[in-house]
């Protein structure tokens, strides 16, 4: 369903993806793996429209959408949960997950995605007249994937949603994440936790310096030996 | 209901003390001053505080205003043309936010002030070289058309405009841009649209208050829209509260009666009101509303003795 060739993304000098090329079909995890400074959130942003590549195409179900802006594609299924969660602090809970229905008309259709969400993530119905600075690490998280799921997102790109958190909610997030993938909504992620990430992995690519080096299934990557020895130690 | 009953009662009393010369000509000055403070104030608050976007060049808006209806109305001195004025005026400093916001509100913080700061003494230079504005000497002999009656009209209007938009999900947009830029671009928020909104808006504000200083004051120069004026409204901005429109009015009536009481001490004027701000911010950081309101159902929740229920149950526990 969504489909990137041959792309190329410049930061001023530098040479940030150097030609990007993979694919995500309907329904499937796919993971992103790489170090620090790879290029996966740079990837991400291209995708979603928060960064314009020098070069390349992005497919979005058959239509070429590399000129599309960020909003549009907001409108046409791609949710963005980006990196560092970036919720909106100074407002609540409610707030937060209203805004992420910001481009929908359906009222019916928002209530009945509000009550999802928080059928999903009980605690944040618990904490809903909250502002959302005031949550812990965990919550926010928690609050970033809701709200990214109330624009009711074919597709779910998800930036490090490990980062910061204690292992036993690292854990409950990956679940959470393959728990919405069930309910159909496919997932692109990146993660520096690869250990974690390749055992929820349809498939997954490897990247290094902003180019893939390898691609395969998760069971395959985590028995590869190059895999092993460079990310998930030992 | 209540809130145009309260507005209404606000203009009665003061307009019968203006009657019956309990408020003199003096004092009236003030109370334009105060609204002009207020227009400018709420108006810079949608820009700086409720869309987050550092702008320093709202007297330059404020001077597009002003001349633009005083040059109307000094060609047709009646009520038709003021008003022509006064819209020409707000169109007029609208446009110039859209073309000085489309380029520079790409920029962020720091930089965004220094262009907008940049783009005020631009205009400023320009009306000091302009036939049509009297260069240096200014405009004398404006038409006075504003009374208390026409100045409750303008700052009210434009307190419930600014105040339904930041309610409505325009406003909620632009907070979300104050928020986290990059989570709002996320979500789907246009945020360059929102900002050119705000900025035009706040723009046409400011303009109106121009257009409202130009037409009581009669007497016009660039100078008087200089980098200070910006920094004054800002001031108001800050200390109210960066998010408030209730906390920038609650400012501005505060610092305009605190500067006129101090005109009886000249020598020590500014001293005293630096300290006076200075005191204030050490022990109020967040303004004095932070980004609260005021509501009128504060009165009514008082009524019903909260406090009093607070104090009886504190009272219980020990």
């Amino acid at each position: 369903m969504l489909e990137i060739r041959n792309m190329d993304v410049h930061y001023g000098m530098i040479h940030a993806l150097k030609d990007v090329s993979f694919e995500v079909y309907k329904g499937e995890i796919v993971v992103l793996i790489g170090a620090n400074g790879a290029g996966k959130t740079t990837t991400l942003r291209t995708i979603s429209g928060l960064q314009k590549p020098t070069n390349g195409q992005v497919i979005l179900n058959g239509e070429d959408i590399t000129n599309v802006s960020a909003q549009q594609r907001v409108k046409m299924g791609i949710s963005h949960v980006p990196e560092g969660r970036r919720v909106f602090p100074g407002m609540t809970v409610l707030e937060n997950l209203e805004l992420g229905a910001y481009l929908r008309r359906d009222r019916e259709g928002i209530l009945e995605d509000l009550e999802k969400v928080y059928e999903r993530f009980p605690i944040l119905r618990d904490r809903r007249k909250q502002t959302a600075g005031t949550l812990s690490g965990g919550e926010q998280q928690m609050l970033a994937i809701g709200r990214a799921l109330m624009g009711r997102p074919d597709i779910l790109f998800l930036d490090e949603p490990s980062m910061g958190l204690a292992p036993i909610l690292v854990q409950e997030i990956f679940d959470i994440i393959q728990s919405i993938n069930k309910s159909g909504t496919t997932i692109l992620l990146v993660e520096q936790n690869a250990n974690m990430a390749l055992q929820i992995a349809d498939r997954a690519y490897v990247m290094e310096t902003g180019s893939i080096v390898l691609s395969g299934t998760g069971s395959e990557l985590m028995s590869s030996d190059e895999i092993k020895k460079a990310y998930l130690g030992g | 209901m209540r809130k145009f009953i309260a507005i209404g009662l606000v203009y009665a009393i003061v307009q019968i003390l203006i009657m019956t010369n309990l408020i003199s000509g003096y004092f009236q000055a003030t109370l334009v001053t105060i609204g002009i403070n207020i227009i400018l104030a709420v108006s810079l608050n949608l820009i700086t505080g409720f869309t987050g976007q550092f702008s320093l060049g709202h007297a330059g808006f404020m001077s597009v205003g002003a001349y633009v209806c005083a040059i109307v109305t000094m060609r047709m001195p009646t009520i038709p043309g003021f008003i022509l004025g006064v819209a020409l005026g707000a169109v007029a400093a609208a446009i110039l936010g859209f073309l000085v916001g489309l380029p520079t509100l790409r920029l962020r913080g720091d930089y965004l002030a220094i262009a907008t700061l940049g783009m005020s003494e631009i205009i400023r230079i320009i009306f000091l070289n302009l036939e049509v504005t009297n260069g240096a000497a200014g405009l004398i002999g404006i038409p006075q058309f504003i009374n208390w009656t026409w100045l409750f009209i303008f700052t009210v209007g434009t307190v419930l405009l600014l105040s339904n938009f930041v309610k409505s999900a325009h406003g909620r947009a632009c907070i979300s841009i104050r928020e986290d830029e990059i989570a709002a671009e996320a979500m789907g928020i246009d945020t360059i649209r929102y900002k050119v909104i705000a900025f035009i808006i706040g723009a046409a504000c400011a303009g109106i208050a121009g257009a409202i200083y130009a037409s009581y004051f009669h007497y016009l120069e660039p100078n008087l829209f200089g980098f200070l004026k910006s920094v004054d409204v800002l001031v108001i901005v800050v200390l109210g509260g960066l998010g408030s429109l209730s906390g920038s009015m609650l400012a501005a009536i505060l610092l305009a009666l605190i500067s006129t009481y101090l005109q009886s001490f000249p020598e020590i004027r500014m001293v005293l009101y630096s300290l006076i701000l200075i005191i204030i911010m050490i022990f109020r950081p967040q303004g004095l509303m932070g980004s609260r309101e005021i509501s009128l159902s504060v009165f009514s929740k008082l009524g019903r003795n909260k406090l009093w229920d607070r104090f009886k149950s504190q009272k219980g526990g020990q």
